[in-house]
């Protein structure tokens, strides 16, 4: 796509004019595999082929592929439960993303994660996290690791942590802000602020509820962007990337959009008024941004009706490939029980002896 | 072979893999410039530098985390817990993370990290700072528990915890910190999963770990002088369990005691007996019985403490008690 020739401002009211109209197609693309992807998620949920819980990214679209396309291949990227978004973005096909979600072996963590714990370690997204904020830790000591690697430069490595909104009151948050102030890490964390954790208002759970400023007493600059705009997500991710990775300094991006759906599948969101409900739906970044391609000359209509119908009709793939794929078999069960394989580790099923007894009477 | 104390074996354990391997780091509160709150990392900090030995600040779930997420990228960070107490501020990185992402991921990524850290009471530091949760640990698929219970089961096993590819915590016991024994001079490797036979006995059992090892060879010796042979079983290695081991020294005396300085109810003598009941019930000529601490908070007063750990007197009544329950002619 970076080969693509500039375009101009002229040619394109409301772009900027060094934005290949390549890129920003792209953009949309992803941002309409995403919709086509959770939208069938959600379905697949209903229809019982999706287990456990399945938190969409549905209304964060913009957001998702701004910050995917600021981050570089070789940065590291942790995530919360709220996953299929980016592990597309970054790179993950559509089918091994939604066999995960149907618990296949051809999953992107085979089977043993599901939905909230996508991992793809060749692209180095280290986890999608089921605890609230629980990735945040994991990530600051990523970030840690990478000062061993080299110094600081423009070819540095970072990491970028994503969390929730509601994950800015635990603890561990502010555990972590503060190692990676006092250590220097090349780390930004990103909150993801659509304004509730699950019913909960921002404005009821923090007391500081301009996220952004949460890091101001580690000494960590803060921005707040809005989230729906992919292209200022994008400049502000790269713009804190590019301080974490030159002068290691830690940085903390607060981006806000709407959920569109409830917390997860099951959840009807009987908290929000139909007033606002009706009111999100008229801000969605997804048609938005389509509006905005195609007033700009960028996207014609028969264009984007073919970008729409290939993501369909990569989740019809991604649907069938999962559907398709094996199970995990039983006799898998304790593959994956340790790294480093000692003896005695326990392989019974329920019911087995938990020792052999010699001559035991049958 | 040289004699050494439990303390000086593991600050040279480190000390060697520091040496021996780039990718180890050293984590936790005052373990640098204070040289560690028992000393184990003494002259660390001066030798390896502080990008090798970080002193962090009081925040147990960020630096626990840190050091998983560090090892995802291939580092092995060796964190020290000021004492087993403070691992319950961690408790969510160690047991929703270390112990989770080798395994939730597909095996995409190992968590080669280590948790050292003091258990155990007697030292008057009252109830918040003298408990024993390894059990808490030993509990959970995914986590390695180790308990050496002299020098060179300290050397041997924390030279496995470092270069072991799994989150293993290393249980030490502030009591056990000044003994000594012989290390031998080469290193010898124990397999992390496996029990030892610490004395070979005929007429008794008992199963213990950490300081409960050293208290069980000390009753085996005074028993010995009355004509009683003790066999005492050293689990070392609390996740996995030997149970093998267990079963084969009980088949052989046909009977056990367990010694833990542990609460008893769900503790690791429970998961013992059980396994001895179904490994070698047709063997026993006696119920297992377990010698484990009183259920309370432990108090501070001595005379109150000394009442509820378990000691060589508790342990000499009840194998005096097992033996004469199943008529022992001594």
């Amino acid at each position: 796509m970076a080969d693509q020739p500039a375009t101009t401002e002229a040619e394109h009211p409301g772009f900027p004019e060094t934005e290949p109209a390549e890129t920003l197609r792209g953009y949309y693309a992803q941002m309409a595999l995403i919709r086509s992807f959770e939208q069938r998620a959600a379905e697949m949920y209903q229809r019982a082929k999706v287990g456990g819980y399945c938190h969409l990214n549905l209304g964060e679209e913009a957001t998702v592929v701004g910050l995917m396309a600021a981050l570089a291949q070789r940065d590291y990227l942790f995530t919360s439960y709220r996953d299929h978004g980016y592990a597309l973005a970054r790179g993950m096909a559509a089918g091994p993303v939604m066999a995960e979600l149907f618990g296949r072996s051809t999953g992107v963590s085979s089977g043993r994660g599901g939905s909230m714990h996508l991992f793809d370690e060749r692209l180095r997204m280290l986890g999608g996290y089921g605890i609230v904020g629980g990735q945040v830790p994991p990530a600051t000591g990523a970030a840690l690791a990478l000062t061993y690697r080299g110094e600081p430069g423009e070819d540095a490595e970072a990491v970028m942590c994503l969390l929730g909104d509601g994950a800015t009151n635990i603890g561990s948050f502010h555990e972590s802000l503060n190692l990676a102030a006092l250590w220097r890490l090349p780390i930004v964390y990103v909150v993801v602020n659509n304004g509730l954790g699950m019913g909960t208002p921002v404005e009821k759970s923090s007391a500081e509820p301009d996220l952004y400023k949460r890091g101001c007493s580690y000494r960590i600059p803060g921005e707040r962007v809005d989230g729906d705009d992919v292209l200022a997500v994008r400049e502000a991710a790269r713009a804190a990337l590019t301080r974490a990775r030159t002068q290691r300094q830690p940085g903390l991006l607060e981006t806000v959009s709407y959920r569109l759906r409830g917390h997860s599948v099951v959840d009807p969101a009987r908290y929000r008024s139909k007033e606002e409900t009706d009111r999100l739906r008229s801000l969605d970044p997804v048609p938005a941004f389509r509006a905005r391609l195609v007033a700009a000359g960028i996207l014609d209509e028969t264009t984007a009706q073919r970008l729409d119908a290939q993501a369909e009709k990569d989740v019809d793939d991604a649907v069938r490939f999962a559907d398709e794929s094996p199970e995990p078999r039983p006799e898998e069960l304790f593959d994956h029980a340790y790294a480093t394989p000692v003896p005695n580790t326990p392989s019974r099923l329920p019911g087995d002896p938990v020792v052999e007894v010699p001559g035991a009477v049958g | 072979m040289a004699e050494t104390s439990y303390r000086q074996a593991l600050h040279d354990t480190l000390r060697e893999e520091l040496l021996r391997d780039d990718s180890v780091i050293l984590l936790g509160e005052e373990i640098g410039v204070f040289e560690g709150s028992y000393k184990i990392t003494a002259g660390l900090l001066s030798e390896f530098g502080p990008q090798r030995v970080l002193d962090t600040p009081i925040c147990e779930e960020g630096f626990v985390g840190a050091a998983v997420g560090a090892a995802m990228l291939g580092m092995r960070p060796v964190v020290e817990l000021m004492t087993i107490n403070f691992s319950l501020l961690a408790i969510d990185q160690i047991v929703n993370h270390a112990a989770k992402i080798h395994a939730m991921f597909g095996g995409q990524v190992s968590v080669p990290m280590v948790i050292r850290t003091p258990g155990g009471g007697g030292q008057q530091l009252a109830a918040t700072h003298s408990q024993n949760l390894e059990v808490w640990y030993a509990h959970v698929p995914g986590m390695k528990v180790v308990a050496p219970a002299t020098p060179a089961d300290a050397r041997s096993l924390l030279t496995a915890a470092i270069r072991d590819d799994d989150p293993v915590l290393v249980l030490e016991n502030l009591a056990l910190y000044n003994t000594r024994g012989e290390v031998p001079e080469a290193k010898e490797t124990v397999r992390i999963g496996t029990a030892m036979v610490a004395r070979p006995g005929e007429d008794i059992t008992v199963v213990a770990y950490s300081r409960a090892t050293v208290i069980a060879l000390d009753v085996a010796r005074q028993l010995a002088e009355q004509g009683i042979s003790v066999e005492v079983v050293d689990l070392r290695s609390l996740r996995p369990l030997d149970r093998e081991t267990i079963c084969a020294s009980v088949r052989k005396t046909t009977r056990a005691v367990v010694l833990e300085d542990d609460w008893l109810t769900y503790g690791v003598g429970a998961e013992v007996a059980a396994t001895i009941q179904e490994g070698a019930f047709d063997y026993l000529d006696a119920p297992v019985r377990r010698v484990a601490a009183a259920e309370v908070p432990l108090p501070y007063a001595k005379t109150l403490e000394l009442a509820a750990l378990p000691d060589a007197s508790d342990l000499t009544r009840v194998i005096g008690e097992v033996l004469d329950a199943t008529r022992f002619s001594r």
